[in-house]
């Protein structure tokens, strides 16, 4: 009996061992590979992206997916951060826009969610309901009525079109609003008893009590936008104030040793988010449960 | 000078004495406002009501001849045979990947709740697919599925011919693995949150009960982990949306037909500034999302009830 559960527990530790590696394994590929110079690069992937231009150098006439270099070569940072400073404006651009949306975003949400908590009318059961609705639309509905009201409002092309919208996003009021709904009304009534106004409930009580609800929605939100292509694109359609992920996309496939390079650059502000909460990542959404408020 | 600053003074004092003047209930209305105030007006905006100018143009002619022309366009959209390819497609990737990312990951979850080495290193593994950017996501999907990737090279080895996987009847298969390596950890962890949470005391007493593990699983587990289930299939299905964004950018504007999604259709019908066929099918669009979600929360109502709470 004992000999089958650890039999058992070995299988599954080797099926979970091989899917973790699987998928791990692009993460690794994206920065080992952005270590190689562009010439072994050339030479692994030169199959693929046939339509290199310049000098090609040697290509292998088979695809190798290599995970150490080579010989560790720092010239695609060096062409990515020095050479070309274009990466690094556009990595600024990335900042600039998603800092705001992210900061904005949950500001807004811990403000709505408290409202959402503390006051249940009828009016409001029913704007949580829109709520939910409106998180569930796909990008391309929501779409259209982005781009009208930007146009109407002028800000089309600018910052704002893409700030805004991403301000007002109804996903973090939705996880922010039950978790507070989980919040002991209790605690709520202590402090009114002492004294407390809403105020004070919301900033000594309510984010308090949701700090690791607000930090795994601060990293989710920023997650979305720093990876966002198709707003910039229809929203901000000029260039020069585009972040970096659209730039990314369109890298050609030239430049494929490069394009690792900055992804790898681009991954550093997500990792280091990652590494400092990846705990209150999972126990901010551990009490999520049912979708209804 | 003096008199002007006790006229301040004064006016101070009544704003003052007009808030502590109002009743309870006038109080508490503006209270609550200052909270959820500026993200209602904001989702009003930004949302809501230039969704309801997307409605309106969808029943017109055109913005410059607004002439009420009811169904027309829907019926054109309806019509159209892009669209018509375009849902088929993304009903069959929904359908597909869906379910499967629920599965999968409430798999993995149940793995690694088994006590097995290493649990916290797998479970950030998992994980890592959230921060890979998405332009370096697509090349390695080409190192792995192009004509000469990868892929290939294996199949060659095995004495097999060489497919094209992104123009091939696989192609959405190849779709489906990327969207799956990209969500499964996220999905896991909920469950794993969501397992953690079971009373330790029922699993043990149907332990001592001799209870099996497929009983364990299916009368007890799966009873409290139906709300995480509903939300992991919403949250499934947002994300199977945003695939597109993957699909775009390795395969361009107009992949194979297999492929081109809703959004390629929305997409190309935006670029060509044709807003009626747009409204309709954002529209369209909306109504079958709300009727989905509708379906989803009846049947969370009346298979999870005897947990809530």
């Amino acid at each position: 009996m004992k000999k089958k559960k650890y039999f058992g527990r070995a299988v599954m530790f080797i099926i979970s061992a091989v899917f973790a590696f699987l998928f791990l394994m692009p993460t690794v590929l994206t920065i080992t590979n952005s270590f190689m110079t562009q010439s072994e690069i050339n030479a692994n992937y030169g199959m693929i992206f046939s339509n290199i231009t310049g000098d090609r150098g040697y290509i292998a006439d088979k695809v190798t997916l290599k995970f150490i270099p080579d010989k560790v070569s720092l010239s695609q940072y060096i062409t990515a951060l020095i050479k070309s400073p274009d990466y690094l404006f556009k990595f600024w651009n990335s900042v600039i826009l998603v800092v705001p949306i992210v900061v904005l975003q949950v500001g807004t949400a811990a403000l709505a969610s408290y409202g959402f908590t503390r006051w249940r009318g009828k009016f409001r059961s029913f704007m949580f309901f829109f709520y939910v609705i409106l998180m569930l639309m796909p990008y391309q509905v929501t779409l259209v009525p982005n781009y009208l009201v930007s146009e109407w409002m002028g800000i089309l092309n600018t910052r704002w079109a893409i700030i805004f919208p991403g301000m007002f996003a109804p996903f973090s009021v939705f996880l922010l609003t039950k978790s507070m709904r989980r919040i002991p009304s209790s605690l709520i009534e202590a402090a009114k008893l002492d004294g407390a106004g809403e105020w004070q409930i919301f900033t000594r009580i309510c984010l308090p009590q949701c700090r690791s609800a607000l930090y795994s929605i601060a990293i989710l939100v920023f997650i979305d936008y720093w990876n966002m292509v198709e707003q910039p694109i229809i929203l901000l359609p000029d260039p020069a104030q585009q972040p970096l992920s659209v730039y990314l996309s369109q890298i050609n496939a030239g430049e494929v040793g490069i394009a690792f390079a900055v992804a790898t650059i681009y991954m550093i502000p997500t990792l280091l988010l990652f590494l400092h909460g990846e705990e209150y990542l999972v126990e901010g959404i551990a009490h999520q449960g049912s979708v209804k408020g | 000078m003096s008199m002007n600053k006790d006229k301040t003074e004064k006016n101070k004092r009544t704003l003052r004495e007009r808030w502590h003047g109002l009743n309870y209930k006038t109080k508490d209305f503006i209270q609550s406002w200052m909270f959820s105030g500026p993200s209602v007006l904001g989702v009003s905006v930004f949302f809501i009501l230039p969704f309801l100018v997307v409605v309106y143009y969808s029943v017109i002619k055109s913005p410059l001849n607004p002439e009420f022309v009811f169904f027309e366009n829907f019926q054109n959209v309806i019509g159209n045979q892009a669209f018509k390819i375009a849902v088929k497609n993304t009903a069959d990737f929904s359908i597909v990947a869906v379910p499967l990312a629920v599965i999968l990951s409430l798999g993995l979850a149940l793995m690694l709740e088994a006590r097995i080495p290493l649990k916290s290193q797998f479970r950030t593994f998992f994980l890592s697919p959230m921060m890979v950017p998405v332009a370096s996501v697509v090349l390695i999907w080409q190192v792995l599925f192009d004509r000469n990737g990868v892929l290939n090279e294996v199949m060659l080895t095995f004495g097999l011919d060489k497919i094209d996987w992104l123009k091939s009847e696989w192609a959405i298969g190849v779709i489906v693995v990327l969207y799956l390596w990209k969500n499964l950890g996220y999905n896991m962890i909920l469950f794993m949150a969501a397992l953690s949470n079971i009373p330790k005391e029922l699993l043990e007493v149907a332990d001592v009960e001799g209870a099996s593990e497929t009983y364990k699983f299916f009368e007890i587990k799966l009873r409290y982990l139906s709300p995480t289930v509903l939300f992991v299939t919403i949250l499934s299905m947002i994300n199977s949306f945003k695939v597109f964004r993957e699909i775009y950018l390795l395969t361009g504007e107009y992949p194979v037909e297999r492929l081109y999604m809703l959004q390629h259709f929305m997409n190309n019908t935006f670029e060509a500034l044709d807003y009626q066929k747009l409204s309709a099918a954002a529209v369209i669009l909306a109504i079958v999302m709300v009727i989905i979600i509708a379906l989803l929360f009846k049947v969370e109502d009346s298979f999870g009830k005897d947990v809530e709470g």
